[in-house]
């Protein structure tokens, strides 16, 4: 294997910079999709649980028809589909009138897809609580709306702290897809260095670094949250 | 929107297209083989009293989890070429990539497969005179792979599925295939909604006969 080893290309100009700012939309794509992600996530795995039959049926087909496509489908679906979809105008603010519709794209594809993988979870955690508890809630005069947000959503969300971190770690892995519709994220970054310096070594290793720091950096914080709050007694359950 | 929705364009590819659904199920085919037999042989690293043999088996894991799939199927795309000397084409080095990948994934499925089995069970081989490789082969292991099967199918889904990422290096599979036509015949609309629809049906039919099994034999 002959390659010509020159690791001084990462912090030379302009490729240190490529990769700080892929590096800064990595991040940014992952937050904003999560914010998405956890709230409809969360909404849709409650509908999962509640008594009634049509709010049942279409969390259920919203988590199916999310879940059974590729995300990189669905990528594409989002970017070069739906705006074809749309009334002319619309469309075509769409496509390029809406402030960088390549990023809003991205996290919005990224955090409807995630949603649904997020509202497993949830339905996963309200359903290892157990019918007691609800019951219980119940005949003591709380509305269901007030079952849930005294007794069930509060012991739901800490049992699945650990599944919701991998989930955020899925998503911040993920957003490495945005790449394919024009979002330069540390990946995209990583192989436009590759493509130009044919230093792919060096590129390919900095990008990996990148992933692993923030993995680890989330799987520390999140060891300390799990720890802090675990329900004595209980095992944390996720939906696989 | 829908009116001008042209069928014809999906009928007239049909065999390309199917060409290139081919290449997709081969890649899923032989990462699934060639991770289940990387990925058992990582679990039993991983579970195994020798602490370094372990400690390696845990490092490829954790290694191989915390990086996004494009970013490893980029890396051999890039290093096999180079380790081998000579181009051998963008398959096998994405074939590489996706084999070393799942072994990650189907690891940590067969690492708990394995835990699974109660420890009361292990005793009760041992109690009634088993070997250590007999209360595998007859106690500990075919519980633990009854208890692995839907697991081990929702990661063959999640594999189909994640085929698709091949796109970045532009290997003919069924995505690449329709993007193609998509562009020469300028029907974006038909063609995407086609794959969407072709995965989706696959998919949902295998998320449900899982489901099915499990109900079926109580898993």
């Amino acid at each position: 294997m002959n390659y010509n080893w020159d690791w001084g290309v990462l912090v030379r100009e302009p490729y240190l910079e490529w990769l700080t700012s892929g590096f800064t939309w990595t991040i940014v794509v992952s937050l904003t999709a999560w914010v998405l992600a956890f709230s409809l996530g969360s909404v849709i795995g409650i509908m999962r649980t509640t008594n009634s039959n049509l709010l049942r049926r279409i969390a259920t087909c919203y988590v199916e028809l999310f879940r059974n496509i590729p995300l990189l489908v669905q990528m594409f679906l989002w970017y070069f589909v739906f705006p074809e979809l749309l009334p002319q105008d619309a469309g075509m603010w769409v496509k390029r009138g809406m402030p960088m519709p390549e990023f809003t794209t991205a996290a919005i594809c990224l955090g409807l897809y995630t949603a649904s993988r997020v509202a497993e979870q949830v339905r996963a955690g309200i359903n290892s609580i157990g019918q007691g508890q609800r019951n219980a809630g119940l005949a003591m005069g709380l509305t269901p709306a007030q079952v849930y947000r005294y007794v069930l959503l509060p012991v739901a969300y800490r049992i699945i702290v650990p599944p919701l971190t991998s989930e955020f770690l899925t998503i911040f892995k993920n957003s490495s897809v945005a790449l394919t519709i024009g979002v330069l994220e540390t990946t995209a970054q990583a192989r436009q260095i590759e493509e130009y310096t044919f230093q792919g070594f060096e590129a390919f290793t900095a990008a990996t670094v990148l992933y692993i720091i923030v993995t680890s950096i989330v799987m520390l914080l999140m060891r300390f949250v799990e720890g802090r709050v675990s329900i004595p007694g209980m095992i944390s359950l996720g939906a696989k | 929107m829908f009116n001008n929705f042209d069928g014809k364009v999906v009928l007239d590819n049909l065999h390309f297209l199917i060409e290139g659904m081919q290449t997709t199920l081969l890649l899923t085919v032989v990462a699934i083989i060639g991770g289940l037999l990387l990925g058992t042989l990582l679990a039993l690293a991983r579970l195994s009293p020798f602490k370094t043999l372990s400690f390696v088996a845990g490092t490829y894991v954790n290694f191989f989890r915390s990086m996004p799939l494009i970013l490893v199927i980029f890396w051999f795309y890039f290093l096999v070429p180079h380790i081998l000397g000579r181009p051998v084409g963008g398959f096998y080095s994405v074939l590489v990539a996706f084999v070393l990948f799942e072994a990650a994934y189907y690891c940590e499925i067969m690492r708990a497969g394995i835990q699974s089995v109660r420890q009361g069970q292990i005793y009760a081989g041992q109690a009634l005179g088993l070997t250590y490789q007999q209360n595998m082969r007859y106690v500990v292991l075919p519980q633990a792979f009854r208890n692995m099967i839907p697991i081990l199918m929702t990661q063959a889904i999640i594999l189909f599925q994640d085929t698709s990422l091949v796109y970045v290096v532009g290997i003919k599979d069924f995505l690449v295939s329709a993007d193609l036509v998509a562009n020469r015949e300028n029907r974006i609309l038909e063609m995407f909604t086609t794959v969407a629809i072709v995965y989706f049906v696959i998919c949902l039919s295998g998320s449900l006969f899982i489901r099915r099994l499990q109900e079926k034999f109580n898993l």
